[in-house]
């Protein structure tokens, strides 16, 4: 009998502790099945962040660093920079990026550091409990923003793709979101292309994916899919911002 | 063959990265420590190596984790506020169990503090300094030469302790000009480093980690840090001692510090006042069974620092009250001058001489 659907080489036999209908699984899988279809699990680098993704490298199965919060790209540099045959990924959540690692994420992507950037939005710290994010929209509740996030206190969300695509060195720039057949495809092909420019020795990629978080959502799955398509995208647009 | 220079303390830590083979250097402008990024940033390409200025001290040191990941000797240099901003980074790099050099060349503080020398980051750096059951093996270097001399020293000893090695100087240290011989009288071992992450190829994936939430492997952890710092408690004792064995009082003091004192202690002799100079080289490890040992002939001690005391402390921990333990500090950026030290002296020596009388 054929096979026709089995565990990516460069995901280990680990199980997630994502809780059920979370994205983060999805995305996982995509970027071990890309490791597997570039043949570049053997010299990968990954570098995975603090939050919900902070487990990452018992999942990966390639070489990874745990990086402290926010410091991702800084740590891919290092990594990078010493050994430029290897390829070299990092993966970041909301709080990670846009938040206490806006420093880091900015000067990677100005360097035009020969890294690729995997950004899951998903508007809210899921593993501490739900707070507010950079990317929480407005009138969206979390646990420090239980009557909704009030613009006159805490501003409005940091649309990041598009303010790293303001800058000259990045080769690749997209945000995508895998809530429909389509969405998956074409997040699969951002996530690809972000990895095939490295190899190609091009500058610094990112992929924003919109995400979920059902638990602190308080949503079934399916209603935060929905919940993405009709609520984030009109505020995070989807589409490629920077593509040379 | 001589290769002498004249050449700045800040100079004489980029040369001494090169001869201790540092593959990349990673740092962020802070005054007065600017000698060292920018001869690195020639330096370094020269030689073949990485050199990169960061966006941040933060950065920078966590580009340092990553490069010490892969199993490359990595640094950073900066100065006290620039120190203060990397301390998360150096416990992760600690707990991660990566090797690494880092020079501060302190300057006044706290705060923003000013440029000018200081010795008041003692705390920060042999005591840990960041969140976390740690310590850094530290070395003060009170000489150009030393400078130079303690980089590969540094390396050497952050790949065998497999942790960050701090360089502790201040702004004088770093600034003055001496001569200095840019010899190549270096062991470098190159010890294998199973644990970097290189892409796996044939092995097993490698993971550079500082998380462990099971307390008891946690725990783990910890005890086989606190087992490499006994050994290195044991083996990487340094210091330097001057005019001690009939000396009535001795001075404790490392880096510019030192330097006053051994002004201190000739001055003295010559009016017949028997001071001597202990010289702690690392100040982790601290070389508290020498001051111990020193304590039997009845001398007393006096530590001399640019801070308000804070390497007193550990004097004081190695006397265990066995002697009397007297402090001179200035601070701020205020350099002691020898007559000063040496009035001071005067106004303490009897009672220190005979704490009884």
């Amino acid at each position: 009998m054929k096979k026709v659907f089995e565990r990516p080489k460069s995901l280990r036999q680990a199980e997630f502790t994502y809780c059920p209908g979370c994205i983060h699984s999805i995305i996982h899988r995509m970027v071990a099945e890309t490791m597997d279809e570039l043949d570049i699990t053997n010299r990968t680098i990954g570098v995975c962040p603090v939050g919900c993704a902070v487990f990452m490298y018992e999942y990966m199965n390639c070489d990874m660093i745990e990086a402290a919060h926010g410091r991702a790209p800084a740590v891919a540099t290092g990594v990078k920079r010493v050994l430029p045959d290897k390829f070299v990924w990092a993966y970041q959540g909301d709080g990670d990026l846009a938040s206490i690692g806006t420093a880091e994420i900015i000067h990677a992507a100005a360097r035009g550091e020969k890294i690729s950037v995997v950004f899951i939005n998903n508007t809210t710290y899921g593993m501490t409990g739900g707070q507010m994010a950079p990317t929480t929209l407005v009138g969206q509740r979390g646990s420090t923003c239980p009557a909704g996030r009030d613009p006159e206190h805490t501003g409005y969300p940091i649309r990041v793709s598009e303010m790293l695509a303001t800058l000259d060195a990045p080769s690749y720039i997209a945000r995508v979101t895998p809530t429909s057949p389509a969405g998956l495809v074409k997040t699969k092909k951002a996530i690809k292309r972000a990895f095939e420019n490295q190899l190609a020795g091009k500058a610094f990629s990112m992929v924003e994916v919109l995400s979920n978080c059902p638990t602190h959502w308080r949503m079934t799955p399916i209603e935060s899919f929905k919940w993405i398509d009709e609520n984030m995208t009109p505020v995070f647009p989807l589409g490629v911002f920077v593509d040379r | 063959m001589t290769n002498r220079k004249l050449m700045k303390g800040n100079e004489a830590i980029c040369y001494g990265a090169i001869a201790g083979r540092c593959d990349a250097f990673f740092g962020y402008p802070i005054t007065p420590q600017n000698e060292i990024p920018e001869l690195m940033s020639t330096l370094m390409p020269d030689n073949g190596h990485v050199c990169l200025q960061a966006e941040s001290e933060v950065s920078a040191i966590n580009m340092v984790y990553g490069a010490a990941s892969t199993g490359k000797r990595a640094m950073t240099s900066s100065s006290s506020p620039g120190i203060s901003l990397k301390q998360e980074g150096i416990s992760y790099i600690a707990a991660a169990e990566l090797p690494c050099v880092i020079v501060n060349v302190q300057r006044g503080g706290p705060g923003l503090g000013n440029t000018q020398a200081g010795q008041a980051d003692y705390f920060q750096t042999v005591k840990g300094g960041g969140h976390g059951d740690y310590k850094v093996i530290t070395l003060a270097p009170w000489s150009v030469q030393e400078c130079y001399d303690f980089m590969p020293l540094a390396f050497d000893l952050a790949d065998e302790y497999r942790g960050p090695v701090a360089i502790l100087m201040d702004a004088i240290i770093g600034q003055m000009l001496e001569a200095v011989e840019l010899h190549d009288n270096f062991e470098i071992v190159d010890r294998p480093k199973p644990w970097a992450v290189t892409g796996m190829r044939e092995r097993d994936h490698n993971v550079v980690n500082s998380l462990w939430i099971d307390v008891n492997v946690m725990e783990e952890v910890n005890l086989r840090l606190q087992a490499r710092y006994r050994e290195a408690e044991k083996n990487e004792v340094r210091y330097a001692e001057y005019k001690v064995e009939d000396a009535d009082m001795v001075f404790v003091a490392y880096g510019c510090s030192a330097r006053v004192c051994r002004t201190v202690v000739d001055l003295a002799r010559e009016e017949g006042i028997k001071l001597g100079l202990f010289r702690p080289v690392s100040l982790y490890p601290f070389p508290s069974n020498r001051i111990a040992q020193i304590t039997k002939s009845g001398c007393s001690f006096m530590a001399v620092e640019m801070s308000c005391g804070q390497m007193v402390e550990d004097v004081r921990l190695a006397v265990n009250g066995a002697s009397e333990v007297l402090f001179y500090g200035r601070t701020g950026g205020v350099v002691p001058t020898p007559t000063e030290i040496l009035d001071y002296v005067k106004q303490v020596y009897d009672i220190a001489a005979n704490p009884t009388s």
